[in-house]
């Protein structure tokens, strides 16, 4: 790890500041920034600890019935906070299934939305990669990328994000709350993560000094707490990042769906929210075909980047489970194993394991 | 240049000074405090080997800068017996092998405490499992473990309700 300067702010306006310095990096909790610097991935001059600064861990809904997430509030305060779980349950069913308990204890929703791709090439600091070290070349190309991403990819980074907290939250249609030395703006969460292009150092819209101060989910987005669920496939059930994810949202009325939500999850460099595929449920019954043709849907565009075609197949039967699991209902307790596909099917057989 | 903080270790506070931004929880209670308790297994947040609980949290010490926890409360593996008594906890490891070589031993037990306090579990194997999944064995004792913690929090459970009475 380089050495740094150290800066501890107490004011919003200070911390901008300290942060629009060249090389400056803003600190949380750290267990996405450090693990990096400890790594030699990243090389911050100057760490702005934004820890103390007052006011960004509340949970709270506003007038107009929209809910608001500080920047600082813990990944399991979010999840275990009842009313919350109780209107975005499958916003606490994702953040349950990532990392472990201690880290869900220590790191902010805010370094969630930040935190980098897991790239074994981008951390590895000996292999060549356009995201660490702009115009290097790319080795995961020609290399291991069975994991990488099949939508929004360029030939420059074929990396993804692995957040799972994202994926429900761009279901929802979240909002981002930014401040920064120019003031406030707020932008669209499927706005705030950027593809790659040939720019894929430049992830997410933030301009230097940029924070993000909180999350907004609109008063709309609770009217699909009935019947949400979060999916997510990976190589071990627990404490691993997703190989595929989706988040499926239904709002039914007399068994017709009346709006769909569907975002998925390791999939492109953003969390990937499925507008089409959503379309194709509206007015339909919730019934598996449908489900299974929004699932198509969802990967009409996608693409391999490698050797990963196979994560397309899987990555529409996440959706269409996870779409299935959710016409039945939001559970009324957590499951003992958040997100994983290894329960079975509501009406199935209740022994054995149904396919993933 | 110094830096300087106060922290509350195991009930005692202390004044701590030290001359590099760059030192986790994790190195300053082992390289500058002589409180090797807390183990260092992997340093990048993988293995849980080095959980502690602050301000009655369990969280991974090896990636929380010592500057940020200014102020905190600090429960380390060392902290948990009252004199010669262990804690629930550590008895129920003993009593359930659940540990061999040890060395993932003291994260496991302040991850447990940690986990029975959060209060999700219960007495589920498959939600205490899941609850200990940031603690990676090599030694495979998760069997012994798993019972281990079911049975401390069964303990924890009828001491509260003890105490209600
Ligand atoms: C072993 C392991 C397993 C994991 N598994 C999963 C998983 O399965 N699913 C998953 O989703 N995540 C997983 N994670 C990632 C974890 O969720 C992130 O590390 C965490 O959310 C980052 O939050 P933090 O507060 O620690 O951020 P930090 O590490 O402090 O910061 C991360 C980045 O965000 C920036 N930043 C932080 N806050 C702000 C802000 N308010 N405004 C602007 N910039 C900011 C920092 O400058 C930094 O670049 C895992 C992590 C580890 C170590
Ligand atoms: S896929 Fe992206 S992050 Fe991975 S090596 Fe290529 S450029 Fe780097
Ligand atoms: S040493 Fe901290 S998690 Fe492995
Ligand atoms: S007892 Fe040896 S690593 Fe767990």
């Amino acid at each position: 790890m380089n050495r740094f300067d150290y800066i501890r702010p107490t004011s919003l306006d200070e911390a901008i500041a300290a942060a629009s310095q060249p090389g400056s990096a803003f600190l949380a909790a750290g267990t996405n920034l450090l693990d990096l610097m400890k790594g030699n991935i990243t090389r911050p001059d100057r760490i702005v600890d934004i820890t103390k600064l007052p006011d960004l861990d509340r949970i709270e809904t506003l007038e107009d019935g929209s809910t608001r997430i500080g920047a600082l509030v813990k990944n399991a305060d979010l999840a275990y906070h009842e009313d919350f779980a109780a209107r975005f349950p499958a916003v606490a069913e994702a953040l349950l299934s990532g990392a472990s308990a201690q880290l869900r204890n220590a790191a902010s929703v805010g370094g969630n939305l930040l935190q980098r791709t897991r790239c074994r090439y981008f951390y590895d600091t000996a292999s060549a990669c356009n995201k660490r070290e702009p115009g290097s070349g790319c080795d995961s190309l020609e290399g291991e990328n069975a994991g990488q991403a099949v939508l929004g990819w360029s030939p420059s980074c074929i990396a993804t994000h692995p957040s799972d907290f994202c994926v429900p939250l761009a279901a929802l249609g979240a909002i981002v709350e930014i401040k920064g030395p120019d003031g406030s703006r707020d932008v669209a969460l499927t706005d705030f993560h950027r593809l790659p292009g040939d720019r894929p150092d430049i992830e997410t819209v933030l301009a230097p000094g940029e924070l993000v101060v909180a999350i907004r989910l609109p008063a709309e987005a609770a009217g699909f707490a009935a019947h949400s669920r979060y999916l997510k496939l990976r190589e071990r059930t627990s404490y691993a990042f997703a190989l595929v994810s989706a988040a499926a949202m239904l709002r039914l009325e007399d068994g017709v769906i009346a709006e769909a939500r569907i975002a998925i999850g390791s999939v492109a460099a953003k969390p990937w929210r499925a507008k089409s595929a959503e379309a194709v449920l509206k007015g339909m019954k919730a019934e598996p075909a449908f489900f299974e043709k929004a699932a198509r849907e969802a990967f009409a565009e996608a693409k391999p980047s490698g050797d990963n075609a196979d994560k397309i197949e899987l990555g529409r039967r996440i959706v269409a489970r996870a779409l299935t699991l959710a016409s039945a209902g939001t559970p009324t307790e957590m499951p003992a194993l958040p997100a994983s596909p290894f329960a079975p099917l509501p009406g199935a057989s209740a022994n054995g394991v149904a396919h993933v | 240049m110094d830096f300087s903080i106060s922290l509350t270790i195991n009930g005692v506070e202390r004044r701590i000074t030290f001359d590099d931004p760059r030192v986790t929880l994790l190195d300053l209670f082992r390289e500058r405090l002589h409180l090797t308790g807390t183990k260092k297994g992997c340093d990048r947040g993988q293995c849980g080997a080095c959980t502690i609980l602050v301000d009655g949290r369990r969280i991974n010490s090896c990636l929380a800068l010592a500057l940020s926890h200014d102020g905190a409360s600090i429960t380390t593996i060392e902290g948990l017996a009252k004199d010669d008594q262990l804690h629930p906890v550590q008895a129920a490891f003993i009593e359930n092998d659940g540990f061999q070589c040890g060395f993932c031993t003291p994260g496991q037990i302040m991850s447990a405490v940690g986990l029975i306090a959060e209060g999700h579990a219960g007495t589920d194997p498959e939600r205490v499992r899941e609850g200990m999944s940031g603690n990676l064995c090599r030694c495979g004792a998760y069997a012994g473990i798993t019972k281990a913690v079911i049975e401390a929090q069964k303990s924890a459970g009828e001491a509260r309700t003890g105490e209600a009475a």
